[in-house]
């Protein structure tokens, strides 16, 4: 599926894949809404990643590294960064995600990397079979391989993003498990937005004062 | 629940503030006064002749950190933001909103409904606490007055009728308010009516500093979100007003600054020696007094109150910032219809 437009005016961040394989409502608060809450998960993954923040270019062991290194792929419609991409003495492209906390589900991240290989691909030449997560807190690397499933998810996905941003139609909330580790759960109001009979009960008494009880 | 971090008010004038390390130091006449953690403070509010170093205003911007200059007497002059902020699609349908009459007309009955349920609740505690059986009885008697109004509410067809409906039952609230003044100090708190620009007694000069506090807060809130405070819809637009800020701030009137100014009177903790008189009669509090205000008025931001609505409790300084997020979901279509918080 070919990105239709000529230019990355309408791009999906690479950012947004992660954000929408976890929930779609969040992606269109982050990408939408504008909405960004710190919370402490937010506020451990910033200061990760300040240290891989700083773009620069240098060699290593005859290994050149990328460190905040942009991207783009003009065939699927992405945009995003690099956190590191190592080429190899050949040249081809190795991107390394990292990543503040313990491995949780892994599903999102690899679909992040994934992103970023098709990206690299299209800017390099060059394919992209692999790539790492980096866990900071356990300092650990664990590969990924580029599978075709991986690629169709990601290719199968950004149309979905870029149709929901054109849109700007915001998704309801999911109001289950996945909201209580949210960085956005204040700004989202889920259980409030879903609790639409409670709502519905509180409208009804709203211009009917209840009596004055302890009077006497 | 997000943190409610404390508000630094600054009143000492030329006092001095800088960055060292990350901590906030206050000086005054080269004296260092206080040293703060930047992360135990949310907001920097500075009255009248206050010193800020670039370095402070900028960093405050960068994280998100309120700094707000109001004069002397509170009047709002500035405030200093970061690029965060901005949501196009949420000001489109507020604007969106304020052109449907019948859209308006629903948040604002919201906004006067939210007004005259909480007063009411402020009277009905005082006849519940009256000293005389005469005061109970006057003080349901005006509850029961300001029932009506509420009643009458869905049937107001146009926003001058609700705000006919809001003025009438100000005027009802605000003649029972000298029955909630303890009776030792109905001579040094003579409130008898709303007056404003200038306040013309103590009572007013209380309040009025207080409702300018939190149409601060409320403004900061609507922000946050990403709504046009500017943009009203019980109060009309006009020029330099935050007509939405003033919106947002008729449900917490009652609770937070009408029962505050009571509970500093009724406690003794302000007397005639807190406050200041000019030539012609305008009233305001002097220094002092406006220290006692505002540490109360930042105690007070700190307790808790049940949210009818999310079903938990909130830090009172905090329910401006929710209930701003519940009217952008209502404005973005997520919920029908703007819900006033309500205090039990």
């Amino acid at each position: 599926m070919d990105y239709p437009g000529d230019d990355l005016d309408d791009a999906v961040p690479i950012s947004a894949l992660q954000h929408y394989s976890y929930c779609s409502r969040q992606c269109a608060l982050i990408h939408m809404e504008q909405t960004f809450d710190e919370n402490l998960y937010t506020l451990r993954g910033r200061a990760v990643h300040e240290q891989v923040d700083m773009s620069e270019s240098r060699l290593e062991e005859g290994m050149r590294i990328e460190r905040a290194l942009p991207l783009y792929s003009r065939c699927v419609g992405l945009v995003g960064k690099a956190d590191v991409v190592e080429f190899a003495v050949d040249g081809t492209p190795y991107p390394v995600e990292y990543k503040h906390g313990p491995r949780r589900s892994s599903e999102h991240d690899d679909i992040q990397l994934a992103a970023q290989a098709l990206c690299l691909e299209e800017m390099t030449g060059r394919e992209v079979s692999v790539g790492a997560i980096y866990h900071h807190s356990s300092r650990r690397r664990r590969e990924v391989a580029i599978t075709p499933a991986l690629r169709d998810r990601v290719k199968s996905m950004v149309p979905k993003i870029r149709d929901m941003l054109r849109t700007g139609q915001l998704p309801p909330p999911v109001a289950d498990e996945r909201c209580r580790h949210c960085s956005l759960n204040d700004s989202c109001q889920p259980h409030a937005v879903a609790a639409k009979q409670r709502l519905h009960r509180l409208h009804r008494a709203l211009f009917t004062p209840e009596d004055e009880c302890a009077s006497s | 629940m997000r943190q409610l971090l404390n508000t630094l008010f600054v009143t000492t004038p030329n006092a001095y503030l800088r960055l060292e390390g990350e901590t906030l130091c206050v000086e005054v006449e080269r004296e260092k006064r206080l040293q703060v953690p930047l992360h135990h403070i949310g907001s920097v509010v500075a009255f009248g002749d206050v010193m800020l170093t670039p370095a402070v205003l900028r960093r405050c911007a960068q994280d998100g950190r309120g700094v707000v200059l109001l004069d002397r007497n509170g009047e709002f002059s500035a405030r200093i933001e970061g690029p965060v902020s901005g949501n196009i699609l949420l000001r489109q349908a507020q604007h969106d909103a304020a052109g449907n009459s019948l859209t308006a007309l629903g948040i604002a009955r919201a906004c006067v409904v939210g007004k005259l349920r909480n007063a009411r609740q402020i009277l009905l505690r005082g006849a519940r606490e009256a000293k005389n059986t005469e005061d109970t009885q006057s003080l349901q008697q005006a509850s029961r007055l300001l029932a009506n109004q509420i009643r009458k509410l869905p049937e107001a067809v146009d926003l001058d009728a609700v705000r006919g409906l809001e003025g009438d039952g100000a005027r009802i609230y605000f003649a029972a308010i000298p029955l909630l003044i303890r009776a030792n100090q109905r001579q040094v708190f003579n409130f008898e009516r709303r007056s404003r620009r200038p306040p013309l007694d103590r009572f007013n000069a209380l309040i009025s500093f207080l409702y300018t506090l939190l149409v601060n807060d409320c403004r900061s809130a609507l922000e946050g979100v990403g709504l046009d405070p500017q943009l009203g819809f019980l109060h009309a637009v006009r020029p330099g007003r935050p007509a939405l800020a003033l919106d947002l701030m008729e449900e917490f009137r009652p609770i937070i600054a009408d029962r505050l100014a009571l509970t500093l009177i009724n406690r003794g903790q302000l007397t005639e020696q807190n406050f200041e008189s000019r030539v012609g009669g305008a009233v305001y509090l002097n220094e002092q007094g406006r220290k006692v205000v505002l540490t109360a008025y930042q105690q007070r931001k700190q307790e808790e109150l049940t949210h009818p609505l999310l079903e938990q409790t909130v830090a009172i300084g905090l329910l401006p910032h929710v209930q701003a997020r519940l009217l952008a979901r209502t404005l973005r279509g997520e919920m029908e219809g703007y819900l006033p918080f309500l205090n039990r």
